[in-house]
């Protein structure tokens, strides 16, 4: 019988994250639009740290491992060293939104032709569920056990909103909380990487993304708690080029 | 029909959940990894594939028939 969903070929093996980790469905996501386009033999992904970078024993494209923060500034090298290829960056909100703020903002000031994938699940994963940038106000974390006091650690960061502000070609935050959001968050990678292939310039995709065991919720509570919580303050859309 | 690779299961629930005939309810067995894998009752599965989307493991294949 002839399989009319199936894992796409790039995927292999088990994933090491978590149960109910948005990382894998975001991976998969990443992979089906790569091959549709069969670009399967011209992609070149740069891997941040964190959570992310366990995406190098799933995911069998060519696959870098940049210092901490720096996957975009690398990614950026890589695709005017090779313009042909399809270059993406995988980062979590640590990465890109912290450590790596100042390649983030310069990638899209300089309207560098890459894709930035920003897995957004507002907690700093791997380390233990520090909290990061991207933590909500209230949110209690290992570094704010009473929960994000804005009067001291400021308001949570819109990674997408300061992109913005920028001429960039294609800017999207979508969620990986349902079905629905799930179809949706995968157009949106399929048009970066397209605008990316007709040299259209900087292209991001920030993706709201649960992780159950740092949030100290189940995965069915930590979907909800996306629903009826962070997407109030991480309005999921396009926000530039979506029209195109 | 749907093909379930229970070995890569973690039974975090989204396919239970968001099964839209309520064909899928975790099983009794562990696999491998300790988990309560998931299960789908053929009579009410439509191959929809929405399991397929929510799954975070590529635990679902969908095929014709």
């Amino acid at each position: 019988m002839a399989a009319v969903k199936k894992a796409p070929s790039t995927i292999y093996g088990y994933n090491s994250f978590c149960p109910g980790c948005g990382h894998g469905i975001v991976i998969r996501l990443i992979a089906e639009v790569v091959e549709e386009m069969g670009l399967a033999e011209d992609a070149i992904g740069v891997l941040a740290v964190g959570c992310s970078c366990l995406t190098n024993r799933y995911l069998a494209l060519d696959l870098l491992q940049a210092a901490h923060g720096r996957a975009a500034a690398s990614a950026g090298a890589i695709k005017r060293c090779r313009p042909d290829k399809l270059v993406f960056t995988y980062q979590g909100d640590g990465d890109a939104a912290s450590i790596g703020i100042a390649e983030t903002l310069y990638s899209a000031q300089r309207n560098e032709n890459f894709t930035q994938i920003i897995v957004n699940n507002g907690v700093y994963g791997m380390t233990g569920g520090q909290m990061s940038p991207t933590s909500l106000v209230g949110q209690k974390t290992t570094t704010s056990v009473k929960g994000r006091d804005p009067e001291i650690m400021g308001m949570p960061l819109k990674i997408s909103e300061l992109i913005s502000h920028f001429d960039v070609s294609y800017l999207a935050r979508g969620s990986v909380h349902d079905a629905a959001h799930i179809r949706k968050t995968k157009t949106y990678i399929r048009k970066a990487f397209e605008t990316q292939m007709n040299q259209g310039g900087y292209t991001c995709v920030e993706i709201i993304s649960p992780c159950p065991t740092n949030w100290h919720l189940t995965p069915l509570q930590a979907v909800d708690r996306i629903e009826k919580e962070v997407l109030e303050y991480y309005p999921v859309g396009e926000i530039k080029g979506g029209a195109r | 029909m749907v093909h379930i690779n229970s070995e890569k299961c973690k039974a975090c629930g989204y396919c239970v959940k968001a099964c839209p005939k309520g064909a899928l309810a975790f099983g009794e067995n562990v696999n491998g990894k300790g988990y309560h894998a998931v299960t789908v009752d053929e009579e009410k599965c439509v191959s929809c594939g929405t399991c397929y989307t929510v799954c975070p493991d590529t635990v679902f294949t969908i095929e014709e028939g």
